[in-house]
């Protein structure tokens, strides 16, 4: 088996070195009843690269690729660009194939670019501090809702109605193991009541801006509010690109930021690994979850890297742990943050604009078919339509068509009858103009 | 009384009035490592005997330091914000946490003298 | 001639490198995109005024950044690593090419499921190896690391007991636990208690029987456990944790010891969390990312959480919404947004068709064969805490460096200065100066021999007083041996600008 460098031959003299008779002797601490014979287990036996290859391939064809047609998608998960070098240098065994970095000296690459990423995520939201990733946006939400649990030590948390629906219910699953949650209504396209819902039992209110419908917030009332009664503002970012183009959080009051960062560097992936982004302010860094990486110097005065503030972690803390965090997103994260260098200063700007352009471009096409409403005034590269018709259907139909038109806000909340003629549409730096006018006729075909 | 008294859990606490100034042994000290954080108790907080009063932190672990007596905590140790390390340099001395007010000095007497915290310590 | 320092800093193949930041500089990019200029009006007055701070680079500087850091680490692909309980094995290079087809990498988890029906065949197929191998009846796919699937697993059976209308308050794991395992428990707003050990490294039955009580929630032990032992007592133990009307958490950490043998659904577990990135290849990412689908038996499996899979005679679908799943399902809620690790899926799946279940077999087979070897070849020269035969990792503890002046650390950064990243120290905390060692099955004999060698030597060397290998070891590294204390008392946690121009170097 090609995996498996060991010899019969091999196996025959560890054993004897071993001074066992068989390799069934090594198991002899396994209760006689939990013994099954290779016959047990209903499964077929190797294959060669070929066969797998086949088999995988067979079923990838099955699945409607967002390359393979226009494609609209978002809700967020964003189709961009990621430059070829990116998945070439993540490739690289010293990246794909290393474990977390517990010795230092031996892992200096790891934890230099994780310090990069932890800087560039601060420098992105505008805030002091970041940790070196958690695994997606949505687990770094519920984990900002827990520290500002711990840090305020009051257990209600204020969900805004625009946070993205699975978040939400993350949160909640959380959340609600030491405190409760409260969700404000949902009311697409505006800025429902948040505020009179924070009193002094409040740790904190959860704002995503863009929200899941597109619309940008502004999240400095929100901060007074919360401050006022003494909670801590987490703002939460599902399409990361939209800071190259919008004011970031730490610039509106934010205390906590909690992010997806799966725009930059990371493909779609039918939804993982994707990559949680985690800031806040130097004063809680003690109480900030998940791996940090530290500068240092080493015993001939060189500047080096560590894991450091460990001592929260769940490997020495044990049951007074921050968090169990034990992983982090690792090489989804190197691929953000290569993906960023690549982009830089200018790239990232640019990046930002072209999306902004494309969806405002598409937007205005799209409200003037017939029926249609633009639902979101204000937003980056994802707004809202109402459809004259419940929004999954047209979906259905636009799919058979060859064009995957946006996540009908149906999908997110399907027992809300105000959501089901609502289409959740995003444009990207990958639309074509060719695209936009497949899009654009077919809604019109279909809804005449 | 001025003398010092030590607990089982590597505390040790040193009467002068009413006050009782506490921190941890340097056998504790030693165990840890180099001290890289203290969290302090706030001040005025009502800590019974026993109860968790506040962590130190090494590179390698993070310990519980308990109110060796009951007390309200009357002043803590700010210094170790800035240097921690003063925790290692001198723990009983310049490396104190914090300092109560005795609501029950006759809990000292359960405590370890001298000597006979030295004998436990040998003996682990 | 070898100390001489050398003019650039840098010596033969090992570089130097800054940071991105101090080698950027502005109107550079990497990237060629238009320029295309934007109005305000939809922006809500919220465009950003600030540039962010990025550095700008070309490509080409880029990559020579990323391949210059990439070679300050050491990775399995470059040598054994023999880090107990994370099971560095070999990731194979076809499961890249599988999880990159456009199929899969550029499919939208919130597509019509129409759209997606290969990935979620993928995943039934998945699932359907999973449950198969362990025996067990159901999974749950979506946790995205292995203490991700632990607290399903825990936030599982804490839904079970409200379910139950039971209130139980406690949770016990062995004291020679992973530190998951409590903080999990914690997490989920339980007590934790210790379970003592046996002087031979398992699960103490009296100390287990006195501790398991009406308030207990659940037993959750590592098997093979975390000293590289199988609980002999498993069945024994899971009738008592049952009889006792807990839960029996089992840590899939170790299952790479006995995938294709033994089924934990025959021991009388409840749940199982399987670390897809330990005993199914997945590659480790220089700390992620990870998966950790959870098997579940008949009891708990109503409660896993959303999104559920069905298969029925439309196709597969997914059902996302606490009230649309199927008649008996209770889900506790969500652990994640979308459906799970599906990059990590399409890995682990061309693993299990790679090696069939023959292959998972002789690799578990080859894995305690491997330890074994190991634990036999070097038990007369170090000190092992417990009989053997082990499973997958032999357990050594420092008893043998007594007065020498050694330390486990000590030999672990001489190991570096050897080629090899050292085995996992000082845990399981059980055993003083714990020294794990795994090797796996992708190691050949000759790399074996090889280790053992330089560990003999080692402790040789460290027992006849010859204490230059480990003194300030590692010395030919990158770095030698970093302040941990100073980047724990003054965390600098990032690079900031500075208004001066930095100095020359």
């Amino acid at each position: 088996m090609r995996y498996l460098p060991l010899t019969p031959s091999d196996r025959a003299t560890m054993l004897a070195k071993i001074g066992a008779r068989d390799i069934d002797a090594l198991f002899r601490d396994v209760p006689k009843a939990a013994v099954v014979p290779l016959s047990a287990f209903d499964l077929p036996d190797h294959q060669g690269e070929l066969e797998v290859e086949r088999a995988l391939e067979k079923l990838a064809k099955r699945n409607v690729a967002a390359g393979a047609g226009p494609s609209f998608c978002g809700a967020g998960a964003y189709r961009h660009h990621v430059p070829a070098a990116v998945d070439h240098l993540i490739q690289r065994s010293e990246f794909l194939t290393s474990y977390t970095p517990y010795q230092p000296e031996i892992a200096q690459g790891t934890l230099q670019y994780l310090f990069e990423f932890q800087t560039q995520v601060a420098l992105l939201t505008g805030m002091e501090v970041a940790n070196a990733s958690l695994y997606d946006g949505s687990t770094a939400t519920a984990e900002a809702v827990l520290m500002a649990q711990r840090l305020t030590k009051r257990s209600k948390a204020v969900l805004s109605g625009g946070l993205h629906p699975h978040y939400a219910e993350t949160v909640e699953t959380l959340a609600n193991l030491s405190g409760h949650v409260v969700r404000a209504p949902v009311v697409p396209g505006k800025v429902a009541d948040l505020i009179s819902l924070i009193d002094e039992d409040t740790a904190c209110v959860v704002v995503q801006s863009p929200d899941v419908f597109g619309l940008i917030r502004d999240l400095k009332p929100v901060a007074e509010a919360a401050h006022a009664k003494g909670a801590l503002l987490i703002a939460v970012v599902t399409e990361i690109v939209a800071l190259g183009l919008i004011e970031p959080p730490g610039t509106q009051g934010a205390d906590i930021v909690a992010a997806e960062g799966q725009s930059i560097g990371n493909g779609l992936n039918f939804g993982g690994p994707y990559v949680g982004l985690f800031a806040t302010r130097e004063k809680f860094i003690r109480q900030m979850p998940g791996r940090l990486s530290g500068e240092t110097v080493d015993a001939e005065g060189r500047r080096g890297y560590v894991l450091t503030l460990s001592t929260r972690e769940q490997h020495i803390r044990r049951e007074k742990a921050t968090s169990n965090i034990c992983t982090n997103s690792g090489l989804c994260a190197l691929a953000f943050t290569i993906h960023l260098s690549l982009l830089g200063e200018e790239g990232f700007s640019r990046l930002a604009r072209i999306n902004h352009a494309k969806a405002t471009a598409l937007a205005d096409r799209l409200a003037k078919v017939k029926g249609v409403s633009l639902v979101t005034p204000s937003f980056f590269n994802e707004f809202t339509l109402r459809l004259p018709k419940p929004a999954a259907e047209v979906v259905e139909r636009l799919a058979a068509k060859g064009i995957l038109a946006g996540v009908p806000a149906s999908r997110l909340l399907p027992h809300d009858g105000a959501a089901r003629d609502l289409l959740i549409v995003a444009a990207t730096e990958t639309n074509t103009d060719d695209d936009a006018d497949a899009f654009v006729k077919a809604l019109s075909e279909v809804l005449s | 009384m001025s003398e010092t008294r030590y607990t089982d859990q590597h505390e040790w606490v040193r009467v002068e009035g009413g006050e009782a100034t506490v921190g941890i042994t340097r056998y504790a000290a030693e165990q840890l490592g180099d001290v890289v954080f203290v969290e302090l108790p706030k001040l005025g907080r009502n800590l019974a005997k026993g109860a968790e009063a506040a962590v130190v932190e090494s590179v390698k672990a993070a310990s519980e330091v308990y109110a060796p007596v009951g007390g309200a905590v009357a002043a803590v140790n700010e210094a170790l914000n800035d240097d921690p390390a003063k925790v290692n340099g001198d723990p009983e001395g310049e490396g104190w946490f914090f300092k109560l007010k005795l609501s029950d000095p006759g809990e000292l007497s359960a405590l370890m003298t001298p000597d006979k915290y030295e004998a436990y310590v040998k003996g682990l | 001639m070898t100390d001489l320092p050398t003019i650039s800093g840098d010596r033969g193949l090992d570089h130097e490198e800054q940071l991105i930041f101090e080698l950027g500089r502005a109107g550079v990019t990497g990237v060629d995109l238009p320029d295309v200029k934007v109005g305000e009006s939809r922006l809500a007055g919220q465009r950003r005024r600030a540039p962010v701070g990025l550095p700008g680079l070309s490509e080409p500087e880029v990559v020579r950044h990323y391949v210059r850091l990439s070679r300050m680490n050491y990775a399995i692909d470059a040598g054994l690593y023999p880090l107990g309980s994370c099971t560095m094995k070999h990731n194979p290079r076809l499961n890249e090419k599988l999880a990159r087809l456009p199929g899969f990498a550029d499919l939208h988890p919130l597509a019509p499921q129409s759209a997606a029906q290969g990935a979620l065949a993928l995943i039934a197929e998945l699932m359907r190896w999973l449950t198969t191998l362990t025996g067990m009846p159901a999974v749950a796919m979506s946790p995205k690391a292995g203490a991700h699937g632990e607290l399903c697993g825990i936030l599982t059976i804490r839904a079970a007991l409200i379910a139950r209308g039971e209130k139980r308050t406690h949770v016990l794991v062995p004291e020679s636990a992973h530190g998951t395992n409590p903080a999990t428990a914690a997490f989920a707003g339980f007590q934790v208690d210790e379970v003592k050990a046996t002087a031979d490294g398992r699960v103490d039955m009296d100390s287990l029987r006195s501790k398991l009580g009406p308030d207990t929630a659940a037993f959750m032990l590592t098997n093979p456990n975390t000293c590289g032992l199988f609980e002999r007592d498993m069945l024994e133990i899971a009738d008592l944790v049952h009889k006792a009307g807990a839960y029996f958490y089992c840590d899939g950490a170790n299952f790479n010891a006995i995938a294709g043998r033994v089924r934990p659904g025959d021991l009388g577990i409840d749940a199982m969390h399987i670390n897809l990135h330990k005993t199914f290849s997945t590659p480790h990412g220089g700390g992620g990312p990870g998966a950790g689908s959870v098997v579940m038996s008949e009891r708990l499996a109503p409660f896993a959480p959303l999104p559920l899979l069905i298969h029925d005679a439309e196709g597969f679908r997914l059902i996302e919404d606490g009230a649309d799943v199927p008649v008996g399902a209770k889900p506790f809620g969500r652990m994640c947004a979308f459906h799970g690790q599906m990059g990590m899926f399409v890995r682990a799946l061309a693993y299990m068709l790679s090696h069939g279940r023959d292959g998972v077999r002789q690799a578990s087979e080859d894995a305690v064969l491997s330890a074994n070897y190991v634990l036999a070849s070097l038990k007369d020269v170090m000190s092992a805490p417990f009989e053997g035969p082990c499973m997958h990792e032999a357990l050594f503890d420092d008893h043998f460096l007594h007065d020498t002046g050694v330390s486990t650390l000590d030999v672990a950064k001489a190991l570096i200065d050897e080629g090899y990243h050292p085995m996992t120290v000082y845990f399981p905390l059980v055993v003083h100066g714990a020294m794990l060692i795994e090797p796996t099955e992708s190691e050949s004999k000759e790399s074996l021999d090889r280790f053992i060698h330089v560990l003999r030597t080692l402790a040789g060397d460290a027992k006849a007083g010859k204490r230059e290998r480990f003194e300030g070891a590692p010395h030919f590294t990158p770095r030698r041996r970093l302040d941990e204390t100073a980047a724990s008392r003054k965390p600098v946690l990032r690079w900031t600008p500075k208004e001066l121009p930095k100095a020359a170097e």
